[in-house]
């Protein structure tokens, strides 16, 4: 117990004073608020849909999740490039619980990132639909935060360093965001992309948000909880098998 | 009575014998150096010793625990400075200190007491709330032997600990573990390449080179052996004066980058 909350806790004390990742990891998020939600709203507005920066909203918290979450994840690598890994690896504790404590303190950190777009957005003009529902789609977003922070640390296990770093952006993180119906409705949608949509987690995760934070969800809550618990269990112990594997 | 005692270990990586079929013990209260050229086995040694490697074959007895069956108890023995620094850089020396007493489960009031106390054996008492980022090369080492008694090993492994620290600070960093040695009685292994630290403070001596141990004793014994002036003379006699390249993984392009550019 101590071990983990040790770790959750370094994780946060390095979140809070590194003031430049904190902005910088936000300027992202309010770029593609500001533009996509202004620069589309009257087209999106005109096709009958009604406000797109109430529905782009949900998306956009996902998105600052999904990215801080992997990153946070993948801080694996660099704890083993910069040594500190060997530190926790020697200590007399099982790895299961290192795992869980880094875990845990990534979600946390991607959980107050995503909370703070939640409040950016509102300056931008976003009305949440039941202010009584915040905490469940805060609790939502640490759902989403656990999952992808697993699956950040499955991938650091098994890459050495930095070099295969572009290589999950472009080809992980980027898709599942942009295909998973964050940023555009799933109604109507060509099959293929309606296929790729439904096999990403972070589909559900958003959904769910949207249930939340504007009441209307393309599928019911209850289902997407499900499936971003479940998944998010298969990858908590994926990153946790893949963790203690790990050599130094 | 032998703390560190290893029988026949061996460690294949594909069909590299690594350590090939190696035996030596370190008596309790003993300060041994494990030299060799780049490549030799060393680390690999240490690794297998330290839990983070598991043996192809071979038995380790570490202060009566083996290290594959009984990881944590093995763990709780030993304490360790990596050739690397392994410090928390975001962190703080006391967070440092205070995030390992925690791992070892050592209890709050007796870890606040032996932190205050390390740190000003150290020497780093007026830094204690200074990010480790700011820290010089020596100031680390210093820390990291500070974080490895913390828990109060019986064994303390130096993994190269004064590459790259200026003779002051060696020297200081060399009389404080002497000092250890004597009073708390810890059992130090160390490796180095500076043969005049070895000559110094090592009561035995184990070389070891293409993953075999080529002859061990005292200082004198080795000189003796190869009818040579200095240790480094007999270091050169025994090992040939052929260069080592040691292969060079991700870890080693960071770290030839992180020793040329200093820190992140």
């Amino acid at each position: 117990m101590n071990t983990i909350y040790i770790l959750w806790l370094r994780q946060l004390k390095r979140y809070v004073r590194s003031k430049s990742r904190l902005v910088g990891s936000l300027g992202q998020p309010i770029l593609f608020l500001v533009a996509l939600g202004y620069g589309f709203g009257p087209v999106y507005q005109q096709a009958g849909q009604g406000s797109y920066l109430q529905y782009l909203t949900p998306g956009i918290i996902g998105m600052s999740i999904i990215f801080t979450s992997v990153f946070s994840g993948m801080e694996v690598i660099w704890d083993r490039q910069f040594g500190f890994l060997k530190e926790t690896m020697v200590a007399p504790v099982s790895r299961v619980s290192i795992m869980l404590g880094r875990t845990l303190g990534g979600a946390t950190v991607a959980t107050c990132q995503g909370t703070i777009v939640l409040i950016i957005s509102v300056i931008a003009g976003f009305r949440p639909e039941r202010l009584a529902f915040i905490p469940f789609a805060i609790a939502t977003m640490l759902l989403i935060a656990l999952l992808f922070t697993s699956l950040g640390t499955a991938i650091a296990s098994i890459l050495t360093d930095m070099q295969g770093f572009q290589l999950i952006v472009n080809f992980l993180i980027m898709p599942l965001f942009f295909l998973s119906g964050s940023m555009f409705p799933l109604k109507g949608l060509p099959p293929v992309i309606m296929t790729i949509a439904t096999l990403d987690p972070l589909t559900y995760g958003v959904d769910a948000l949207r249930g939340f934070l504007i009441g209307a969800s393309h599928f019911p809550i209850q289902l997407d909880l499900f499936v971003v618990a479940a998944v998010t269990l298969f990858f908590v112990g994926l990153g946790s098998y893949l963790f203690t594997k790990i050599e130094v | 009575m032998s703390i560190i005692s290893v029988n026949h270990l061996v460690k294949t990586f594909n069909d590299l014998n690594a350590v090939d079929d190696i035996s030596f013990s370190v008596e309790a209260g003993e300060i041994f150096a494990f030299l060799g050229p780049n490549g030799a086995g060393k680390s690999t040694t240490i690794k297998m010793l330290t839990t983070l490697l598991r043996p192809t074959s071979g038995s380790i007895e570490l202060n009566g625990f083996n290290p594959v069956r009984e990881p944590d108890d093995v763990r709780r023995s030993f304490g360790i400075v990596f050739q690397d620094p392994s410090l928390d850089d975001e962190l703080t020396a006391w967070e440092n200190l205070e995030f390992h007493g925690v791992l070892y489960g050592v209890p709050k009031v007796v870890r606040r007491e032996r932190m205050r106390r390390l740190l000003s054996v150290v020497e780093l008492d007026d830094r204690r709330d200074s990010l480790v980022k700011t820290f010089s090369g020596g100031m680390k080492r210093r820390l990291e032997i500070a974080r490895g008694l913390l828990h109060h090993p019986k064994i303390l492994f130096l993994d190269e600990p004064t590459l790259g620290l200026d003779p002051q600070t060696r020297n200081r960093m060399w009389s404080y573990v002497e000092h250890l040695n004597a009073e708390e009685g810890v059992t130090v292994f160390f490796t180095t390449h500076y043969m005049e630290e070895a000559e110094r403070v090592a009561r035995r001596i184990a070389i070891i080179d293409h993953g075999k141990i080529i002859a061990s004793g005292s200082a004198d014994d080795l000189k003796a052996e190869t009818k040579t002036a200095s240790l480094e003379g007999a270091f050169l006699a025994l090992t040939g004066d052929a260069i080592r390249e040691e292969e060079g993984g991700a870890l080693d392009r960071m770290r030839f980058a992180r020793r040329m550019h200093g820190h992140r």
